[in-house]
C-alpha cells in the first residue's frame, strides 16, 4: 500500500512538474518570448549564484577540514619512518593544490560572476597572448618539476630504506586468502623465511617446503588418486557421464600436480632437504602481528586465493598480495601501540586490512598488530612463548639474548609463572651455569 | 511522416520515401543514429544512477532495512531489506561499468561525435552509414547483455568494474564470477566492437570529409576532441578486447593466463605460471586512456559553449590543441600509476611517476585558457554555459587530487581509498556528466528542433553541483581518514567512526542528486514533443551546424554544402576602428572575408 502511496505522489509530480512547464510554455508565447534569449535579470541572477555558491563551497571545505581534518584526518600520526616522510610530503603537496585549488575556482566563479551578459558591452576581443600562455606553461612545469623531484626522493626513501641494520631486519611474511590473514615469522633461530610450495597444502597445514610436508604431501595425492580410481572402478557403471568425466579430470589433475611436486623435488640431496627444513623449522605463526619500536621488518606478502592488499593505514604501508608473485615492503615503526593510545584513545590498536576487493568478507578481512617499546614491553614475552614452530616446539627455545632471558626470571617483570618456567627452561638450557652466574653478578652490580 | 515528407520533397534531391523501420530503427543517418546513442545513454545512466542509490543507502545507514531495495532487488539479494554482502559488490561494479562506458564513452562519444562531426565539418554524413548503424546496434546489443547480467541466479558480475582475476576468473571466489561474469565479458567485447566501429568511422570522416576550406586548422575544437579521443580508442580499446579474450580462455578452457598457485575455497587448481599483474598492465592499458576518453569529448564540448556564449574567441586555439594532443600522447605511457602498490619494480614505478604528473602541464594549460575566455566576455547563462562554468570547476577541483594521487609515495598511503574514489567520481564522473549536460542543453535545438526550458535547466544545474560536490567532496576526508573503497559497512573499525557521518551526510546528497536528475528527464521528454520550435541558429553560433535547417533531412544541406572561409571563434571580432564588424557580435565560419579584414 505504502509503495502504492509513493508511486502515485511520484506520477502526480511528474504530471504537476510537466502542466508547470506547459503553463510557463504558454505564457512564454503569449509574451512573444523565446528560450534562447536570457533577460538581464536571469543572467545576472545566475552570475550571482555563482558567487554565492563559489562562497558556500568555500565554507564548506572550510567546515569539513576544521571537523574531519583535525589529527590527520582522523588517522593520527604516522607509526613510520618512511610514514613520517609521506606524511610531510602529502601535507606539503595537499597545501599546493589547495592554494591551486582556491586561486582557479576564485578567478572561474568570480570571472563568471563580473562579466555576465550586458546588451551595451562588447566583449574583448582576445585570442591568444603567447607570453602569457609561456607563462602558465612554464610555472606549474616549475612546480611540478618540485613535486616530482621530492616524490621521487620519498618513493626512492620508501622502497629502499637506508638503514644500517638492515641486516639485522626481521622477516615477516603476509598470506593472504578469502577472509583473513596468515602471519608468519622466520623465527629466531635463523631469521630467514623458508620458501613455499602451495601445492604442499594438500595433507599439510602450512606450505612451507620441509623433509616432512613433501612426504606428507605426496602421500596425500596418492591416496587421493587411489581414493578416485577406486570410486570409478567400482562405481563406473552407476556414473552418469558427467560424474565420471570429472573424476577422470581429478585424477589427471592430481597426477599432474604431484609430478609436479616430484619433478621439482627430484635434484633434493640429503643435504640440500636438511637445510631447509632446518630452515623451516623455527619459523612460527601467530595470529597477531607483535612489533617492536625501531626494528626494522623486512615483510614478504604472497596471497592464496586472489589478489589482496595488505593495508596498515596507521604505518602508511600498502602492497598488495598477489598469488604466484610474493611482493616485498620495509617498514620500521616508531610508535608504540600504548603511545598512540594516549592520542587516539584507550580501544585504539594498530590495523591490518584488506585494500583490494576479494569477495563477499572484504570489508571484515583484520589483523591487529601490537608495537612494543622493546621485548621486556608488558605482553611480548607471553605473546612469543605461547607461539609454537614449524618444528613443533615454542619460538621461545631458540632465544639466545642472556640479557632478556635473564630479565624474564626478575621478579618485577610482571610475567605470569607459567611464562617464567618456560624461559627458565631456556635460560638454563641455552647458558651453563657458571656463565649465568658471573651475568647475573654483573647485572646486580650495575644495579639492575 | 507525410507531412514532412512533403515539406521536404521540393528541397531535398536525395530523399525518398523511408519507411518506419528505416527511419527510426536501422537508420543510417548520423542525426538519428546519434539520438538512438543519447537515449540508449540516458537510460542506461539512470539505471546505473539508481544502482548507486541502493548501495549508497547502505553505506550511509548501514545494515539498516529498506523496503526499496527488497523492491528492486528481491529477497534474494536484500533479505528483510538490508543489502546483501555479494549484491553490495554487484551494484557496484555494474554502477562502475555502466557508467564509464555505457554513459560517459558510449554515450559522451556516440552522441555527440555522430552528431557534429558531419555538421561541424560540412558534410553530409558519416564515411560509412553503415558501419555507424552497426556501432549503435552493437552497443544496444551489449547494453541489454549487461543490463540483462543483472537478473541471472548467481547474480552480476562482482569483482569491480577493473574485474581483477583472480577473482574474476574464479566462479569458486564469489557468485558473481559464474554466469555473470560471462556475461559480463561478452557484453565488454561486443562493446568494445561497436566503439572500434565508431572510432574507426570517426577518423576517416574527419580526414576525408571536409568542406572546402575546412582546414585541419579551422576545425572547432569539438571535431579536434572527438578526433583525438576516436584515435584513443582505435589504439586502446584492441588491447582491453584482448585482456577480456585472455580472460574467458583463462575461465572456460583451462588456460592460466593470469593464475598461478591458487588454492581457492579448499580447491587446489594445477594453473601455474600466469600472472594476474599481466592482466592488470592490460587492463590499464585501455583503462587510463579511457578516462581521457570519457573527458576529452566534454572538454571539446565545453569550449565550443563557452566560446558561444562569453560571445569571445576561445583563448589560445593551437594551445587548446597542442594540450588535448599533447594530453592524447601522453595518456598511453600513464597506466603505471594504477599499479604503484603491485609489487611493481620501483624504477618503472618512478618512471610513471613523471609522465603522469607531466600531464598536469596540458590540463593546466586548458584550465587558463577557459578561465581567460570569460575574462572581459560577454557571458550569457543558458543552462549549457551553467553546465560548462560547472564542468571547469570540476576539472580543476578533480584535477589538483590527481597530483597527489600520481605520487607513488603519496599513493601508498591513499591507494585504493576513498580519496581515489572521491577524485576519479570530480574529474570523471561529475565533468564529463556536466560535459554531456552542456552538450544536450546546446545542441538540442539540433536535434530535435526544439528548445528545452532553461528555468528548469538552471533549477537542474544548481541542484547537481551542488549535491555533485556534496557527494564527492567529502569523500576526500574519509580517505584520508584511511577507509579502504568497496567495503560493505565501516562499523568494524573504531578509527573509522568519523566516516560513518560523512557517510550519510553523502548519501543524502547522492538522494537529492539523484531526484534532480527527474527536473532534467522531464524538460529533455517534454521538450522533444512540447518544447519551443527552435530557430535556425538559435545561439548565434559560429560553426557549420547552425547553418543547417531546423528540420532533419537526408545530407544536412538542402543545397550545397557551405564552404569555409575563417575559423570558429570570430566573437566579437572588431574591424580597424574597433568597432564589430556589421554590428554583430559573430561571424558565421562560411561568411567570406570581407575586404580589409584579417584572418585570424
Amino acid at each position: 500500500m505504502d509503495r502504492l502511496i509513493i508511486l502515485i505522489v511520484v506520477i502526480l509530480g511528474i504530471i504537476g512538474i510537466a502542466q508547470l512547464l506547459r503553463n510557463y510554455e504558454l505564457a512564454t508565447a503569449l509574451r512573444g518570448r523565446r528560450e534562447e534569449d536570457i533577460s538581464h535579470k536571469d543572467n545576472s541572477m545566475q552570475a550571482t549564484l555563482m558567487i554565492v555558491f563559489m562562497v558556500a563551497f568555500y565554507v564548506f571545505f572550510a567546515w569539513l577540514s576544521y571537523a574531519y581534518g583535525g589529527n590527520r584526518f582522523g588517522l593520527g600520526p604516522a607509526a613510520s619512518v618512511h610514514g613520517e616522510q609521506t606524511d610531510w610530503l602529502l601535507d606539503l603537496n595537499l597545501w599546493i593544490i589547495t592554494a591551486v585549488f582556491l586561486l582557479c575556482n576564485t578567478l572561474l566563479f568570480v570571472f563568471a560572476f563580473k562579466y555576465f551578459y550586458r546588451e551595451d558591452r562588447q566583449a574583448y576581443w582576445f585570442p591568444h597572448d603567447n607570453k602569457l600562455e609561456m607563462i602558465w606553461t612554464v610555472i606549474p612545469a616549475i612546480v611540478l618539476a618540485v613535486i616530482i623531484i621530492l616524490g621521487l626522493k620519498t618513493w626512492v626513501n620508501t622502497m629502499y630504506p637506508e638503514d644500517a641494520d638492515s641486516s639485522k631486519a626481521v622477516k615477516i611474511e603476509l598470506y593472504s586468502k578469502q577472509f583473513a590473514w596468515e602471519c608468519r615469522y622466520g623465527g629466531e633461530a635463523n631469521g630467514e623465511l623458508a620458501n613455499n610450495d602451495y601445492k604442499l597444502k594438500f595433507g599439510n597445514t602450512t606450505d612451507v617446503i620441509t623433509d616432512s610436508t613433501i612426504n606428507v604431501a605426496i602421500a596425500s595425492y596418492d591416496e587421493a588418486i587411489k581414493k578416485e580410481t577406486d570410486k570409478m572402478n567400482n562405481n563406473a557403471e552407476f556414473m552418469a557421464d558427467w560424474e565420471f568425466k570429472e573424476t577422470e579430470g581429478k585424477i589427471w589433475k592430481y597426477k599432474r600436480i604431484r609430478s609436479r611436486l616430484l619433478a621439482m623435488t627430484d635434484g633434493y640431496s640429503k643435504e640440500h632437504l636438511d637445510s631447509i627444513t632446518k630452515i623451516a623449522n623455527d619459523d612460527y605463526y601467530a595470529t597477531e602481528i607483535h612489533l617492536i619500536k625501531g626494528q626494522r621488518y623486512d615483510f614478504r606478502f604472497r596471497s592464496m586465493d586472489v589478489i589482496h592488499s595488505a593495508y596498515m593505514p596507521h604505518f602508511r604501508l600498502q602492497m598488495n598480495t598477489v598469488p604466484g608473485e610474493p611482493t616485498r615492503f620495509s617498514m620500521t615503526p616508531t610508535i608504540t601501540t600504548k603511545e598512540m593510545r594516549k592520542i587516539m584513545g584507550e580501544n585504539f590498536n594498530f590495523l591490518l586490512l584488506c585494500n583490494k576487493i576479494c569477495g563477499s568478507g572484504h570489508y571484515k578481512m583484520k589483523m591487529d598488530i601490537i608495537v612494543h617499546d622493546t621485548k621486556k614491553s608488558a605482553g611480548y614475552a607471553e605473546w612469543l612463548a605461547a607461539n609454537t614452530t614449524i618444528g613443533g616446539y615454542s619460538p621461545a627455545n631458540d632465544i639466545n639474548d642472556i640479557d632478556f632471558l635473564y630479565w624474564t626470571q626478575t621478579a618485577e617483570n610482571g610475567l605470569t609463572d607459567e611464562t617464567k618456567a618456560v624461559y627458565k627452561a631456556v635460560y638454563e638450557s641455552n647458558f651453563g651455569a657458571e656463565e649465568r652466574k658471573a651475568f647475573e653478578a654483573q647485572q646486580v652490580k650495575e644495579g639492575k | 511522416m507525410a507531412a514532412s515528407h512533403a515539406h521536404n520533397d521540393h528541397h531535398d534531391h536525395h530523399h525518398h520515401e523511408e519507411s518506419f523501420v528505416s527511419k527510426y530503427i536501422f537508420s543510417m543517418d548520423h542525426k538519428m543514429i546519434s539520438k538512438q546513442f543519447l537515449i540508449t545513454a540516458i537510460f542506461m545512466g539512470v539505471v546505473a544512477m539508481m544502482l548507486s542509490i541502493f548501495f549508497r543507502l547502505q553505506l550511509g545507514w548501514p545494515n539498516e532495512s529498506f523496503g526499496i531495495l527488497s523492491t528492486f532487488l528481491g529477497e534474494k539479494w536484500a533479505p528483510g531489506g538490508v543489502l546483501s554482502e555479494n549484491m553490495y559488490l554487484g551494484l557496484v561494479t555494474i554502477h562502475g561499468t555502466i557508467m564509464v562506458f555505457f554513459l560517459l564513452t558510449g554515450g559522451l562519444s556516440g552522441t555527440f561525435s555522430n552528431l557534429l562531426i558531419p555538421l561541424q565539418i560540412g558534410a553530409r554524413d558519416m564515411a560509412s552509414g553503415f558501419l555507424n548503424m552497426l556501432s549503435f546496434w552493437f552497443f544496444a546489443l551489449s547494453s541489454v547483455i549487461m543490463l540483462f547480467s543483472m537478473f541471472v541466479e548467481s547474480g552480476p558480475a562482482m569483482a569491480g568494474w577493473t574485474i581483477y582475476p583472480p577473482l574474476s576468473a574464479l566462479e569458486q571466489a564469489v557468485d558473481g564470477s559464474g554466469l555473470g561474469m560471462t556475461l559480463w565479458l561478452v557484453s565488454m567485447a561486443i562493446f568494445i566492437a561497436s566503439s572500434l566501429l565508431g572510432s574507426l568511422n570517426y577518423i576517416v570522416t574527419i580526414l576525408n570529409l571536409r568542406t572546402v576550406g575546412m582546414k585541419m586548422t579551422r576545425m572547432p575544437l569539438t571535431i579536434w576532441a572527438f578526433f583525438v579521443t576516436a584515435i584513443l580508442g582505435v589504439l586502446s580499446f584492441p588491447v582491453l578486447l584482448s585482456a577480456v579474450l585472455l580472460l574467458i580462455m583463462d575461465r572456460t578452457f583451462g588456460t592460466s593466463f593470469y593464475l598461478s598457485d591458487i588454492i581457492v575455497n579448499g580447491e587446489m587448481l594445477d594453473s601455474t605460471g600466469g600472472s594476474p599483474i599481466l592482466y592488470q598492465h592490460l587492463f590499464w592499458f585501455l583503462g587510463h586512456p579511457e578516462v581521457y576518453i570519457v573527458l576529452l569529448p566534454a572538454l571539446g564540448l565545453t569550449s565550443e559553449i563557452i566560446a558561444t556564449n562569453s560571445r569571445k574567441p576561445i583563448f589560445g586555439y593551437r594551445a587548446m590543441i597542442g594540450s588535448i594532443l599533447a594530453i592524447g600522447f601522453l595518456s598511453f605511457i600513464v597506466w603505471g600509476h594504477h599499479m604503484f602498490v603491485t609489487g611493481m619494480n620501483p624504477f618503472l614505478g618512478g618512471v610513471f611517476v613523471f609522465t603522469t604528473l607531466l600531464i598536469a602541464i596540458p590540463s593546466a594549460v586548458k584550465v587558463f585558457n577557459y578561465i581567460t575566455t570569460l575574462w572581459k566576455g560577454n557571458i550569457r547563462y543558458t543552462p549549457a554555459m551553467m553546465f560548462s562554468v560547472g564542468l571547469v570547476s570540476t576539472f580543476i577541483t578533480g584535477g589538483v587530487t590527481g597530483i597527489i594521487l600520481a605520487d607513488s609515495a603519496l599513493d601508498i598511503a591513499v591507494h585504493d581509498t576513498y580519496f581515489v574514489v572521491g577524485h576519479f567520481h570530480i574529474v570523471m564522473g561529475m565533468s564529463a556528466v556536466f560535459g554531456m549536460f552542456a552538450g544536450v542543453y546546446h545542441w538540442f535545438p539540433k536535434m530535435y528542433g526544439r528548445m528545452m526550458n532553461t528555468k528548469m535547466g538552471y533549477a537542474h544545474f544548481w541542484l547537481t553541483i551542488v549535491s555533485g560536490y556534496g557527494v564527492f567532496f567529502p569523500m576526500h576526508y574519509v580517505g584520508l581518514n584511511g577507509a579502504p573503497r568497496r567495503y560493505y559497512n565501516y562499523t568494524n573499525f573504531e578509527f573509522l567512526d568519523q566516516t560513518i557521518d560523512l557517510n550519510q551526510l553523502i548519501s543524502i546528497f547522492a538522494i537529492i542528486g539523484a531526484l534532480a536528475q527527474i527536473i532534467f528527464l522531464v524538460n529533455f521528454f517534454y521538450s522533444i514533443w512540447r518544447g519551443q520550435k527552435a530557430t535556425e541558429n538559435p545561439w548565434k553560433s559560429n560553426t557549420l551546424e547552425w547553418t543547417t535547417p531546423v528540420e532533419h533531412v537526408h545530407g544536412n544541406w538542402h543545397g550545397a554544402i557551405p564552404e569555409v572561409h575563417r575559423w570558429p571563434y570570430d566573437y566579437s571580432k572588431p574591424d580597424a576602428d574597433g568597432n564589430l564588424w556589421d554590428g554583430k557580435d559573430f561571424t558565421p565560419q562560411n561568411v567570406p572575408l570581407r575586404p580589409g579584414e584579417e584572418d585570424h
